[in-house]
């Protein structure tokens, strides 16, 4: 056991919470608010593509961070737009971006570098600084905690937003404008997610490849709602889940007593299962903002 | 009247598509012109062209299917991609244990077969499994929907991973013949493989993979249209889809057609493995689908979930395909990732026209 549990498990586990919590704290804003965010993927991959663009171009990877989440708030804007104002099924056009973001920087990549859909290796020294073993993008994530916290509950911001998602026709009758918030809160969940990514490219590692998530933003999603969109538990949900992943590399390592490596598949899916658990009811209930999904359509 | 207007917002989007798609192309230093003709350009010139088409077009006509007879009743079902993981994997098993496979590991004959049948025992068996294996796993969320209220489509996406984890272990721990550098399971019994189109048309070269399992989707497509509109249990599914209350109220239980749904939504989605493992392949191949559950989304809605919509736009998405591989080899910049960008805009204007198409 003790070769399992090590120091190094922990370092992993807050590397690959990292990305989780930037996403799952992105998917809250939006789904409080009372959209579905099937799109965090795409959304990720947006940020992961555009940082490691600007970061190998220009070597200053807070200008990738920066541009790879102004590439997120672009693309989640035409979500936005797409699912507010047209009214389009919100997970049907989130699987719309996370197709567009599979091709897209695949299609981008492959014609600027010349390359099967990655871009250019990034010198170590460009990429987001590391302190004391720990990425700075990990130190940023969870510091998002408690400020996405005290947005959510203690802002008028967050009170709008919270009611938006639970009755958006109250909400408007108490002089919120639901759709502004809605767009503001779909924009914001693209701008976290995409610094998510951002840290996959240029933090945990040195480029974009394509569709470099790996579901990482379905994770994040299943991690949300674990926490019941709730933050600090999106901390707890993302940090569980990234020692899962963490998990998997000392067990790669060992054998069992026939010589066979470590089935790692059984706990690749212990979040996915985790989450069919949670949503039918059996720890806890895990209830979703009422208004989830629904356009809303001002009365006339 | 109503079908220009179910035509209108496809074809919107599908031009839409190619505006988007051109630009980009123009921006990346290619000539949109060239790159779309070689993209829509190559499957049709022969024989063997449309078979490769044909060929591609297959699961997808499956996969729309699925997702268009959920659809119709008010479900989304994004977990065609775990189902027909799940159905190749099982189809396979059968294929093997019943096929009498037997095979040279290190100079030794290992039989991984418990039985060998005959041809005609085995392929329905074969092809019974696949409809069987994709329904049960389709009929997982549609039992948790009916029974605990949860939402379809978070459990079909988890449900995704979680097929694709459980089928890539028994194959790797199970089924893999030890030496072999790719994950992939033992070949299933010559007794399981199903004909090709080549050996019933002249002309078409017999490296073409189209199977009959293309005339099965055709019937597929004829069965699905009769079974929704045609039937009592059709018109109690789509009771259900336009408006659960009133058809509770009308005496249907909206829990049982949720179930009824997603378990032929899971069966259509599982036939892929017909087309892959018994005409194809002739075994498992870890990470066979480049994502036809998903494209298969993009078919029911481009199709505006009718089988014969559905046909045209497997049709459709198979032609860009096809045409991406010579966007690869004989354009200078743009790759075959164009496809990709083509369809995600088709899904997102489609999924953004369609409440003007309801009105």
């Amino acid at each position: 056991m003790s070769e399992i549990f090590t120091i190094a498990l922990l370092f992993s586990t807050i590397r690959f919470a990292t990305p989780l919590i930037f996403a799952a704290l992105g998917g809250m804003f939006s789904e409080r608010s009372g959209v579905i965010n099937i799109a965090l993927e795409g959304l990720m991959l947006a940020g992961a593509f555009t940082a490691a663009v600007i970061t190998f171009e220009t070597g200053n990877p807070f200008l990738g961070l920066l541009c790879g989440m102004i590439a997120g708030a672009v693309l989640a804007l035409v979500y936005a737009v797409a699912c507010i104002k047209f009214e389009a099924d919100q997970v049907v056009a989130g699987f719309g971006i996370n197709i567009l973001m599979l091709g897209l920087p695949a299609l981008l990549s492959g014609a600027m570098y010349d390359s099967a859909g990655s871009t250019e290796q990034i010198a170590k020294a460009d990429l987001l600084p590391e302190f004391f073993g720990i990425n700075i993008a990990s130190f940023l994530a969870f510091l998002l905690v408690p400020v996405c916290w005290y947005v959510l509950y203690k802002t008028p911001f967050g009170l709008r937003l919270r009611a938006t998602g639970e009755n958006p026709a109250a909400a408007d009758a108490a002089g919120v404008s639901v759709n502004k918030l809605r767009y503001t809160a779909v924009v914001l969940s693209g701008v976290l997610a995409a610094a998510g990514g951002a840290y996959l490219s240029i933090g945990q590692s040195s480029l974009f490849t394509r569709g470099m998530t790996a579901g990482r933003g379905f994770i994040a999603l299943a991690a949300l709602i674990l926490a019941k969109w709730r933050p600090v538990q999106v901390l707890l949900a993302c940090l569980f889940f990234g020692f899962t992943e963490a998990l998997t590399i000392p067990l790669a390592n060992i054998k069992t007593a026939s010589g066979e490596n470590v089935p790692v598949q059984f706990i690749q899916i212990i979040p996915y299962v985790l989450t069919i658990i949670v949503l039918a009811g059996f720890i806890g209930l895990s209830r979703a903002p009422k208004a989830l999904g629904i356009p809303y359509r001002k009365e006339k | 009247m109503k079908i220009f207007r179910e035509i209108l917002s496809p074809l919107i989007a599908v031009v839409a598509a190619f505006a988007v798609g051109g630009i980009i192309v123009a921006l990346i230093g290619d000539n949109p012109f060239e790159t779309f003709g070689l993209l829509l350009g190559n499957s049709f010139g022969s024989l063997r062209d449309i078979g490769y088409m044909l060929f591609y077009a297959t699961p997808l006509i499956f996969t729309g299917l699925a997702v268009a007879v959920a659809f119709r009743c008010g479900l989304l079902n994004i977990g065609a991609e775990g189902q027909l993981y799940v159905a190749a994997f099982a189809t396979a098993w059968v294929g093997i244990k019943f096929g009498g496979t037997v095979v040279n590991v290190f100079g030794k004959d290992v039989d991984y077969s418990w039985t060998s049948l005959p041809a005609v025992l085995l392929v329905p068996l074969c092809m019974l499994t696949a409809v069987v294996a994709g329904g049960i796993w389709g009929a997982i969320p549609g039992i948790l929907k009916a029974k605990f209220g949860s939402h379809e489509v978070i459990n079909t996406i988890m449900l995704n991973f979680i097929a694709i984890a459980l089928v890539s272990y028994f194959t790797q721990y199970h089924f893999k013949v030890p030496g072999d550098a790719i994950l992939q399971t033992a070949p299933i019994g010559e007794a399981a493989h199903i004909p090709r189109i080549s050996q019933f048309i002249p002309g078409m070269p017999e490296f073409v993979p189209l199977s009959v399992a293309f005339l099965l989707a055709i019937l597929m497509c004829i069965l699905v249209y009769i079974f929704l509109w045609k039937t009592k249990w059709g018109f109690e599914l789509r009771a259900v889809g336009a408006n659960p209350s009133a058809a509770e109220y009308g005496g249907i239980s909206p829990k049982k057609q949720i179930i009824i749904a997603m378990t032929i939504s899971g069966g259509l989605a599982g036939m892929v493995a017909i087309g892959e493992v018994l005409g194809y392949r002739h075994l498992y191949y870890d990470g066979f689908s480049p994502e036809w559950g998903f494209l298969g989304i993009a078919v029911a809605l481009l199709g505006r979930n009718h089988p014969l919509g559905v046909f045209l736009a497997a049709i459709f998405f198979a032609i860009l395909q096809r045409g991406g591989i010579f966007v690869d080899a004989f354009t200078e910049y743009v790759s075959k990732d164009l496809v990709e960008v083509l369809q995600a805009v088709v899904i997102l204007f489609v999924a953004s026209l369609q409440r003007f198409s309801k009105r």
